[in-house]
Formats: structure tokens, sequence, C-alpha cells
């Protein structure tokens, strides 16, 4: 039986839209849900107090620490490599054989699941290099984890800038790298700050890869080799071991603001970029 | 220069290091043995991975019945069907999704999904079903945003010429524009799989962990992911060997199925 193309035009709206709509609503309600029952635990003192009794009570001041410092230690690490791999592959080499196995090597290295990552910092930054459970093993691993981002959103960063601001400045006699340096970065920084801030939301929501990393001490770390804990650990920890479901509430409101937060900035950055090119 | 060949020499440090660990276990334990005995007891020095990867397949399956109907059909409304101003709007809306740490995916599974399981199919709630929803919806952003990117890129002439010939938007893009993007469709899935495999926190949180060959989705099962995940904090010797050989099957896997999906997107630029 042949059904009429018009009923079957009204089909695919229904179920096409349908499948968007709920798309949608399944988001909201997450973000809604988590909020709802999270902000009225949330507070200032939430925020700045000690967790007592492994987090049964008290406030998440200690994840904090450890949720700030772990991806700013991780883009500190992988914003420099990042960006030079990008400006390499973009400016200082043609198509070959090289550039293949680099983008190829980065693709695979972005769909590497966290929990490998973790696995790798664990053998390679805790035993083999003795840095034990750590700020800085926890960093590194991120650092790892988020390169093939920053390689990827930098070098679209680059590639968009026009072609004749490298000519300009070729005529007026400058080297390659002045080019880079003066022309080029500048003009893609808005695209490559764009890359940072997604990893940074990465980072912040990541957990398989810090909790075999960074340990989960709940002290406040003195240094780089302290072990740290941070939201997302801790939230995990929380909801996992059944300690609280209130707090777990509160910390996961907390983390999907900070989350949400960081990539609006993104979109915000990423969208202003593309207007002032277009 | 030198820092270029940084992610593929980090790629091929964590290849190293994990094989290094992982392989010498296989060798001593015996490939076969290792794949496809359902026994896992680690503290008799049995350890047979044969249950989680059932299970693993199953999950993966699962998510893709749940996530790429919707994903690929969100993708098809909003790209031909929704004014792009809309889009515009929408696209990134849906793209917020991947930003939202697993462990909240899992902390909403266990919540809200897993007691309506138990409570209108029986069983213990956290189960295989439970995993199979949270990580469909969990790769609907992977699945819609690649799918919108490469549905855009078909000509619009291609449609044009449809409408022109008196299709309705509906004929012309199941006989047109799914044709034109299928690889990219098809990448979109496939990078999808790869998420729903690696994923770990979320999985722990929601399938249960206990291991077994699921006799039904409501059964509670254990992946690869999540054996490694539970129990690398306390194992040592032999045990940890068979841990980090779990992530080199894994692994293995994953790049298998990244170097399809990278082919496919390729193959599409390469024919435009």
């Amino acid at each position: 039986m042949r059904i009429h193309p018009r009923y079957t035009q009204r089909g695919a709206i229904v179920i096409l839209g349908g499948a968007t709509l709920l798309t949608i609503i399944i988001l909201l309600f997450i973000i809604g849900f988590i909020l709802e029952k999270g902000l009225p635990v949330l507070s200032i003192d939430f925020l700045t107090t000690n967790p007592e009794n492994m987090g049964k009570s008290g406030g998440i001041f200690p994840t904090l620490i450890g949720t700030i410092i772990l991806p700013l230690l991780a883009i500190i690490i992988a914003t420099p490599l990042g960006i030079f791999t990008s400006v390499y592959l973009s400016e200082y080499t043609k198509e070959s054989r090289a550039t293949k196995i680099i983008r190829f090597g980065t693709d695979c290295l972005a769909g590497i699941p966290s929990i490998i990552f973790g696995l790798f910092g664990y053998i390679f930054f805790v035993i083999t290099l003795g840095l034990g459970w750590s700020i800085l093993s926890g960093g590194l691993t991120l650092a790892v984890m988020i390169l093939p981002t920053i390689i990827r959103t930098s070098e679209e960063a680059i590639r968009s800038v026009p072609n004749s601001y490298r000519e300009v400045s070729f005529s007026l006699g400058a080297t390659s790298w002045q080019t880079v340096k003066k022309v080029i970065l500048p003009n893609a920084l808005p695209g490559i700050v764009t890359g940072i801030m997604l990893s940074i939301g990465r980072s912040i929501g990541e957990t398989a890869a810090v909790i075999f990393t960074a340990g989960s001490s709940l002290r406040i770390p003195d240094s780089l080799l302290d072990s740290t804990r941070t939201m997302a650990v801790h939230f995990y920890i929380l909801a996992r071991e059944g300690i609280s479901a209130e707090n777990a509430y509160g910390t996961a409101a907390t983390l999907i603001i900070a989350v949400l937060l960081v990539n609006v900035s993104a979109y915000w950055l990423m969208n202003r970029f593309i207007s002032k090119r277009s | 220069m030198i820092t270029a060949f940084s992610a593929i020499s980090i790629l091929l440090l964590i290849a190293l290091f994990i094989i290094n660990e992982g392989l010498p276990f296989i060798f001593s334990y015996g490939l076969k043995e290792f794949l496809l005995s359902s026994e896992w007891q680690p503290q008799l020095g049995k350890f047979g991975i044969y249950p989680m990867i059932v299970a693993s397949l199953w999950v993966t399956l699962g998510a893709m019945i749940v996530g790429a109907p919707l994903g690929v059909g969100g993708a098809l409304f909003l790209s031909e069907y929704t004014p792009r101003s809309v889009m515009r709007i929408i696209k990134p809306t849906i793209e917020l999704l991947a930003a939202i740490p697993s462990v909240v995916y899992g902390f909403i599974g266990v919540m809200v999904l897993a007691p309506i399981i138990r409570d209108n199919f029986g069983g213990p709630g956290l189960s295989l079903l439970s995993a199979s929803i949270i990580l469909g919806i969990m790769i609907l952003p992977t699945i819609v945003s690649i799918s919108i990117d490469s549905i855009l890129a078909v000509p619009q002439s291609y449609r044009e010429g449809s409408l022109a010939l008196g299709a309705t938007t509906w004929q012309t893009i199941h006989m047109v524009t799914i044709k034109a993007s299928k690889s990219g469709i098809i990448a979109s899935i496939i990078l999808g799989l790869g998420r729903a495999i690696g994923e770990t926190m979320a999985v722990i949180m929601v399938a249960g962990n206990s291991v077994n060959i699921p006799n039904s989705p409501l059964d509670s099962v254990r992946t690869l992911t999540a054996n490694i995940a539970l129990e690398m904090s306390y194992a040592t010797g032999m045990h940890r060997q068979a841990l980090f050989a779990t992530g080199v099957i894994l692994l293995v896997v994953i790049i298998i199925l990244n170097s399809i999906a990278s082919v496919a997107i390729r193959k599409r630029i390469a024919r435009r």
C-alpha cells in the first residue's frame, strides 16, 4: 500500500519534531532537577566551610580549591603545547605525511575514554615518576586529556585568519615567527580562548581521570605534591556511598552552574569571533 | 616543531605504558582464556572478562537504540524543518548537554530513572536498561551536532532540484538529503558509540555492577570500564595487570572505531 506523500510529510514532522522536543525536554529536565534540589542547599556558607564527617555535613571549601587548581594547572601545561602544535601544523608545513600522522594522533587522543587517561596517569605520573596521588599528577593527566581539544580549536582559529594578513606581514619583511607572533596569534586569540574555556569545562566535570591521579583527600593542599579532591569526585563519593543526598545535590548544583557558566561564555566568545570575521 | 609531535608522542606513551602493563598478563594468562572465560574471581586468580565484554556490547547497543534515532531525527528536524535562526539557538543548547559532567547523568539515573524502572518493570532498577537510557542521552549531543553539520553541508541545489520535481520536504529528506549526508551521519553515530563504550562513571552509578551475563534488560551488569574503575583502587599484582589488560582491549576497540569514523568524515570532505 502506498501512503499519500501529504501524510508521510505530516508523519515525518510529528516524529522528527517529537524527537527534537524530547531531546530539549531531557536537557531542561536534567538542569532543572539538579538546580531545584541543589539551590536550596547552596549558600556562601556551603561554599566556604570545610566538610564535616566525610562530607555528611558542612561545606565543600577544599573541593572548590581542588576544582580551581587542577584545571588551572592543566591549562598552564597544555596551552603552550597545543598552540605551538597548531601553529606548526597550519603555518610552518604543507600537508604531508607528518601532518597526517600528527592529525591522526590528535584525533585518536581525542577519542580515548577518560578511564584510560586515569590508568595512564596512575601508572606513569603516580607510580613511574613517583609523584604520588597529587595535584601535579592530576593536573598533568588532565593536560594530556585536553591537549587535542586545544590543538583542534587553535588550528581552526589560526586557519580562519585571512591569508591577506600573512601576505602583508611577509611583504614588510617579517619572518614567519614575527608574523605568527604579531599578526596571527592576536587575530586568532578569541578562537584559541574558546578552546581553552571548553577544556576548562571538561576538566571541571572530569571524574575518572582525576580520582586515580589526584586522589580524594579532603585536606586543603599545601603543595603541588599534596592530594586533593575536586567537586566532581566529591559529588561522586557523596552520591555513590550514600553519604548525604542533600550535600550531593548542593555540590551537583555548584558543579553544573560552574560548567554552564564556562561553556556559555565560550559560546559567547565564539559567536563574537565569528560575527567579527564575517 | 618538537612540540608539534607532543600529541602523537603522548598517544604513543599512553599506548606503551598501558600495553606494557597489560600485555605480559594477556600472554601469560592466555588471550582466549582472558576474553572468553566467564569467571572473574581475582582472589582466586581467575580473570575472565567475557561477561564484561557482553555487558559493554549490550549497553552500547542499547545506547544506540535510544540515542541514534532521537539524535538523527532531531538533527533532520532542526536542519530541514526549522528556521535557521531557531536552529542557531537550539543547536548550542543541545551541545551544552555534552558539557554536563558524566557523574551528574549517573546521579539522575540513580535518583530518577532507576526508581521508575524498578516500580514499573521490576528488577533492581540499576540495570542494563537504565545504563542504556542514560548513555543514550549522553551521546545525543555528539550525534545531533555532527549530523547537523553534515546535513547542512549538502548543497542547497540538491534540495531545490528535488523540491522542483514536486517532492515534499520529507521525500526530499529521505531520498536526497540523507543519502548525500550518509557518511557524516554514520560518523556521528560511530563517535557516539565510542563515547558510550568508554563512559565510566555514569555507568558505574546506574548499571548495578554485578558480574554476570545478562538474561534480560532488567539485570544488573558490569561493563569493561566499570570493572577497571571499581577495582583499580585496591588491585595489586596480577589483579592490577588484569585491569590494565582490560584497558588494552578497550583502547584497541576505541582506536578502531575512531579510525572508521575519521575515514568516513574524510571521505565526505574529499568528495566535495
